[in-house]
């Protein structure tokens, strides 16, 4: 059921396919189905698991989610694996009536079976315990978790962040210093703008990928609207020549089928993948953000506990009955800063790691969108040069 | 009557330009409708047109100085010389082509170009006057193409006289305005003397205004009149092809216009693909310069052959539309000719309208007399001023008679060259359709094919990545 056509160059991942005597884990995510009524209806998904890993139940389990679910997921590995690219989700659809319509589903499906077929490769997010409850809960357990953390999850961390930015904004302020606090080694720079001027050029590579698979359909439009007139034609004049015109006709009407096929291999293959790609960039950038937020709080944390210790010092030296509790402030900081540094230490390693991952990633997958662009459209082009070709010897004997 | 030329393979071959000094001495001007059938199958006049702005000539109050200059070559013999050169204003050419619908009544007569209602100034512009010429130039081709209309009279003093175009008319506009002024009366009473060779030529508003009116008048009664008039369009071959015809027409437009969408789509399509070509060069050379990991390279040299393919596509759709453009004019040409078919049956309405309207009179004429007779018998010794009416509408009768008889013959001459005329739109259009499908689609397929050839390269290039997609 392995629908996962990307195959993983890096030596650290589980190619998806790789045989079964070490340990795998393989998902698909097929047959989306309509469920509720109205407003409420939504689309649900089958997510089928196969696997030897031991804290799975059994080889194989399906469950049953929807889009929601997914997010659930991606939010929950965001939170905890901070330095890691979380694989992208395809967006939620703004207009309403698409959002049913066959082609929206089925790109949504494939981004979905994208989605967790990424996480099931990645070295770290494979072994997580969200995973396994998403692969593995009953629909009622998933529902509930998923309900129990949409209230609670973002806004206790958010509120803390709140704080601790006003606290650090006050002491800044108090200490006269307005210093900005933003890593900025070469490096990193060269990094953070190559994702920004990637992105753009993406964007704009996307929305080109996109008008062209319209420019497909409208071509096959107008050929098909061509043959028709031009049979009606062929019966208006009749004898060879309405002959004639009735076989361009039925050929045009013929070829703009395959137009039409074309122009849906193109959205699914070239174009959904670039916008894919560009998916990829954004998560990057929120993980960008995760680390400045990291070094900030390291920075600060660093900051806070050299002017305990200084404090410390005097304390000691005043022999003030004030040292005990200070000190152990000093410790409980301390610890906490150590912390932050560990943690933002822990993002700049596994970014790097994951900055070469995703690179080998993108190289493999945009060579198969090229790929499929290429093949797609030589296949095409030779159905049509065959078509035309073959048509010839039939006007040949219509002007005899 | 008329016989014309059916064999025109003209389109094929065109006169050679040979360098022969320009003869001054014209051949004497023969009427058109004799024996001009010298070499049917010899190749049409090629024409040629330059614009010159020419501030010298002709110092009227039209502000129209746009001049025409026609070096033109020919090997028709009637043409005398084979190369010669003549300065034309577009004035000149609506002339040749109301002298043409005149004389050649009945024939599928090729549109001259559209008056311009623009501003003077407007006239003066390069873009006007380089539209105007190309216009010109097309229409006088059409004409060149026309086996009958090349060889008369019209056409080869417009392309061969020097000078404000002549044109004598066997009768002439001024006179026959003057004539129709004075015989009012005259028509009016049945008492004309027209010449019968005036119903030849129709009715036309301003001048003939009272035959006009009895003209009306029987149109009038044909439609809403109880009694069929006497001599009514039989020919239902001819019916047949005109209802034929019509459909053709929507047909057609209706192809003209799939047509331009479809060009449109091509056009687009490329510009897109174009666009997106360019797009993966930008980034190619980002990805390039930026790189830090060997597979970035990789990356950019497969987004290099891929950017390289789509511009080389974009190229090849536009070539294609190019082509595209060139063989469905044809189309554009064909619809064009449905008016001059239009105007050739009216043509024929018209005749036939006149032969109606003379028959009516000639029976009415011919009632007044019978009355007049039975009236003036039953006076012992007859009624002097009764039998002088007699005698006059009589004369009358006698003037209307031939005047029938011509109208009649005019009628059948317009019929006659319906008929061939229709011969020849359905020969040469069986002919230039199927070579405009051909055309169309030996392009199409030589298009696929090098299409199919750049991305067959690329899907080459990037075989590795093709791990059993389908």
């Amino acid at each position: 059921m392995q629908q996962n056509q990307r195959s993983s160059s890096s030596g650290s991942s589980q190619s998806p396919r790789s045989p079964q005597s070490q340990p795998f884990l393989s998902v698909s995510v097929s047959d989306p189905v309509k469920l509720g009524n109205g407003v409420q209806a939504y689309i649900s998904y089958r997510v089928f698991t196969k696997t030897n890993l031991p804290d799975y139940q059994g080889p194989e389990k399906i469950v049953i989610r929807r889009y929601n679910d997914f997010v659930w997921l991606r939010d929950r590995l965001f939170e905890r694996y901070k330095g890691i690219f979380i694989p992208p989700l395809p967006e939620k659809s703004a207009v309403e009536k698409f959002r049913f319509s066959a082609e929206f589903i089925e790109m949504r499906r494939q981004g979905l079976d994208l989605f967790v077929n990424r996480i099931a490769s990645h070295p770290e997010l494979r072994l997580s315990d969200d995973l396994r409850l998403f692969l593995q809960a009953d629909e009622e357990t998933m529902e509930r978790v998923r309900a129990q953390d949409l209230g609670i999850f973002k806004k206790p961390s958010d509120l803390m962040q709140i704080f601790k930015d006003m606290q650090s904004k006050v002491s800044d302020v108090v200490l006269g210093k307005e210093k900005p606090v933003e890593e900025s080694t070469p490096e990193y720079e060269k990094m953070k703008r190559y994702i920004f001027e990637l992105e753009e050029h993406l964007g704009e590579a996307q929305k080109h990928a996109f008008r062209l698979v319209k420019r497909q359909r409208e071509l096959g439009q107008s050929l098909s609207d061509f043959g028709k007139a031009v049979k009606l034609l062929g019966a208006c004049e009749g004898d060879s020549l309405g002959k004639a015109f009735a076989e361009l006709g039925t050929k045009s009407e013929e070829l703009s089928i395959k137009l039409q096929a074309e122009a849906h291999h193109l959205l699914m293959s070239f174009e959904e993948p670039l916008k894919d790609y560009v998916r990829a960039v954004q998560s990057i950038k929120a993980t960008i953000a995760e680390r400045a937020t990291a070094f900030k709080q390291h920075c600060e944390l660093s900051e806070t506990v050299k002017l305990k210790e200084i404090n410390l010092d005097k304390l000691m030296l005043t022999r003030s009955d004030k040292y005990g509790d200070a000190e152990a402030e000093y410790r409980e900081l301390k610890a906490e800063s150590e912390e932050a540094t560990r943690r933002f230490e822990t993002i700049v390693r596994l970014m790097n790691e994951e900055m070469v991952r995703f690179q080998e990633q993108k190289t493999a997958d945009m060579g198969v969108a090229f790929h499929e662009f290429a093949k797609g459209q030589a296949h095409l082009a030779n159905s049509f040069a065959g078509a035309w070709r073959g048509l010839l010897p039939k006007l040949e004997a219509c002007s005899s | 009557m008329m016989g014309h030329d059916q064999d025109s393979t003209d389109e094929d071959s065109h006169s050679q330009m040979e360098n022969l000094a320009l003869n001054d001495n014209f051949p004497p001007l023969q009427s058109s409708f004799n024996g001009a059938f010298q070499n049917p199958l010899s190749p049409p006049p090629e024409i040629s047109t330059t614009a010159i702005d020419d501030s010298s000539a002709e110092t009227l109050t039209q502000s129209n100085q746009n001049n025409i200059q026609n070096p033109n070559s020919t090997n028709l013999p009637e043409f005398e010389s084979t190369e010669f050169s003549v300065k034309r204003r577009f004035r000149e050419v609506v002339t040749l082509s109301e002298r043409l619908s005149e004389t050649f009544r009945g024939y599928f007569i090729p549109l001259r170009p559209d008056k311009s209602i623009m501003e003077s100034q407007m006239m003066q512009t390069n873009d006007f006057v380089e539209q105007r010429r190309v216009a010109i130039e097309k229409y006088l081709k059409k004409l060149a193409a026309h086996p009958v209309i090349r060889k008369s009279d019209e056409f080869k003093v417009f392309l061969q006289v020097e000078g404000r175009l002549p044109l004598v008319k066997t009768t002439d506009v001024a006179s026959r305005m003057l004539d129709g002024v004075v015989k009012l009366p005259g028509q009016l009473m049945g008492e004309s003397t027209v010449a019968p060779e005036e119903v030849v030529q129709p009715a036309r508003s301003g001048r003939d205004l009272f035959r006009l009116f009895k003209e009306l008048r029987q149109a009038v009664s044909n439609d809403w009149g109880g009694v069929k008039p006497t001599i009514v369009e039989e020919d239902k071959e001819f019916l047949e092809k005109k209802e034929k015809l019509n459909d053709l027409e929507l047909q057609l437009s209706n192809v003209s216009q799939q047509a331009e969408m479809l060009v449109k789509a091509q056009q687009d399509i490329g510009e897109t693909m174009g666009e997106l070509g360019l797009v993966f060069v930008k980034m190619t050379k980002f990805e390039f310069e930026e790189a830090l990991y060997e597979c970035q390279r990789t990356r950019a040299a497969d987004m290099k052959n891929m950017a390289t393919a789509a511009v080389k596509a974009s190229r090849l759709y536009r070539e294609l539309n190019s082509q595209t453009v060139k063989h469905l004019d044809k189309l554009h040409d064909y619809l064009g000719m449905m008016l001059s078919v239009d105007n050739a049956f009216t043509d024929r309405s018209n005749a036939l309208l006149t032969v109606q309207t003379l028959v009516s009179e000639l029976s009415s004429l011919e009632s007044r007399v019978e009355k007049l007779e039975v009236a003036s018998s039953k006076i012992f010794g007859g009624d002097k001023s009764r039998m002088r009416k007699i005698e006059e509408l009589k004369e009358a009768i006698k003037a209307t008679e031939d005047a029938r008889c011509c109208a009649v013959k005019e009628y059948e001459r317009i019929k006659e060259n319906n008929r061939s005329e229709l011969a020849r739109l359905d020969k040469e259009r069986q002919a230039d359709f199927l070579s405009m499908l051909k055309g169309f689609v030996v392009n199409q397929a030589g298009f696929a094919e090098k299409m199919a050839s750049v991305w067959e390269k690329v899907a080459e290039e990037t075989k590795e990545y093709g791990n059993g997609v389908s």
